[in-house]
């Protein structure tokens, strides 16, 4: 009806309509016994430890829809600006869209101001939406980079409170890999044995849950420059089918090689033919 | 539970009503037809809060700037808000509202209104004759 949308100003947004109708839709379903399809999530584990010039991040590449594995290698550390990084667990979607929409704030709070963006910007404009959500955006977020006050390391969650640490693990495996770093981490660690911690914990988290699998990315942020090693490391190699061995696949195959079976005694009798007579009739392919 | 939040300057609950015409009964004739059960409670606990979050973020802005500054600074904003408010194109077409939002300051961040639901591309129109005699008044 045209005379509905006389007085109604059209603002953007999410838009609540078709929530007492999916209220409704999802109780009759699950009257008749099936279940509504499920979001995709990320049941992940990421981390992240503060070093001597920096910050590592990690995260595994496993995104699961339910009980299945949706995507076997996805990127779950996303970028906000040249010198910060943000891993992200939780609802595949809203982490995308969310650090999407801060990295966007984030260049333009930059254009703005002239300077390089600082981590606690993208930290307080990222608590700031989560909780005017309540939560509803399900996203978890390890946030880490390097600006003019050295490297900082945050955490947020999907309510909205953050911390700031010095090493902080998230997700499904997140317990799995906090215990790692319990046990190994200290501080001013350098490079290669910081990579090495988080390349650990992740594997932690990877054969401990099953809501993390795959492989390791990692991404070293120092002052100038950002390493994004993905993948660092293939933790969960898969196997090698038998009959692509020889590089061909030869699926259901089932020569056996020449002397499988063992040959006892070998007797050769020709057949001699006569050729009476040969007519080749064309097929009718009209 | 979500009604009974309260903030004493936000705007009430029954602003969630939309049914209410001019002489504050459910108006029919342009709003169709409407039911208790609908509107009694939002059908998400983020539709109010969502619904008012500006003007509950200005009413927060104006209150911290009043303390600080004095009554002249809100007044003052408020003045040229309304004044920029009023610069708008014709009822049925969406405007940028260029100067609302330099004013705002919301001209150089983005939000999911600019994202999803954008009114510059709905589906639906307003009817432009009806529009604008309700604009002026006519109607």
């Amino acid at each position: 009806m045209a005379t509905v949308s006389v007085c109604q100003y059209h603002r953007g947004g999410f838009s609540f309509e078709n929530c007492k109708r999916n209220a409704l839709l999802e109780a009759d379903i699950n009257k008749l016994g099936f279940s509504s399809p499920a979001a995709r999530k990320t049941g992940t584990t990421i981390c992240g430890v503060v070093y001597k010039d920096g910050v590592v991040l990690g995260a595994d590449t496993r995104a699961t829809e339910g009980m299945v594995v949706a995507d076997k290698n996805c990127s779950k550390i996303h970028y906000i600006s040249p010198n910060v990084y943000c891993c992200g667990a939780g609802t595949a979607a809203d982490t995308e869209m969310t650090t999407q929409i801060i990295s966007s704030n984030l260049e333009l709070h930059s254009l703005s101001t002239g300077r390089l963006p600082r981590v606690a910007t993208a930290n307080r404009m990222l608590k700031q939406m989560l909780f005017r959500y309540q939560g509803y955006i399900g996203a978890a977020l390890v946030l880490g980079g390097v600006d003019s006050t050295g490297p900082q390391l945050y955490s947020i969650y999907p309510h909205g409170s953050t911390d700031k640490l010095p090493y902080v693990t998230m997700g499904s495996g997140s317990l799995a890999a906090m215990a790692v770093f319990e046990d190994r981490y200290r501080p001013n660690m350098e490079e290669e044995e910081a990579k090495r911690l988080v390349r650990d914990a992740i594997a932690a988290g990877i054969f401990n849950d099953l809501g993390s699998g795959s492989n390791i990315d990692l991404c070293v942020i120092t002052k100038g420059k950002v390493d994004y090693l993905r993948p660092h490391d293939v933790a969960n190699k898969k196997g090698v089918r038998e009959d692509k061995i020889n590089g061909r696949p030869e699926t259901g195959n089932y020569r056996y090689k020449h002397g499988t079976t063992g040959v006892l005694t070998k007797a050769v009798t020709p057949l001699n033919l006569e050729v009476v007579e040969e007519s080749v009739q064309t097929m009718d392919t009209s | 539970m979500f009604l009974k939040y309260c903030l004493k300057d936000s705007v009430p609950v029954t602003g969630l009503c939309p049914q209410a015409g001019s002489y504050g009964v459910q108006d029919s004739l342009r709003r169709g037809f409407s039911s208790v059960k609908n509107e009694l409670l939002p059908s998400h606990p983020l539709e109010l809060s969502e619904k008012n979050f500006q003007l509950n973020q200005d009413k927060m802005n104006f209150n911290t700037l009043r303390n600080i500054q004095g009554l002249h600074a809100p007044l003052k904003l408020q003045m040229e808000y309304r004044a920029a408010r009023q610069i708008q194109r014709l009822p049925f077409l969406p405007s940028s509202n260029l100067a609302l939002d330099t004013l705002r300051g919301s001209d150089d961040s983005i939000g999911f209104e600019d994202i999803l639901n954008d009114p510059v591309q709905s589906e639906m129109m307003g009817d432009p004759h009806i529009m604008t005699e309700y604009k002026l008044g006519v109607l």
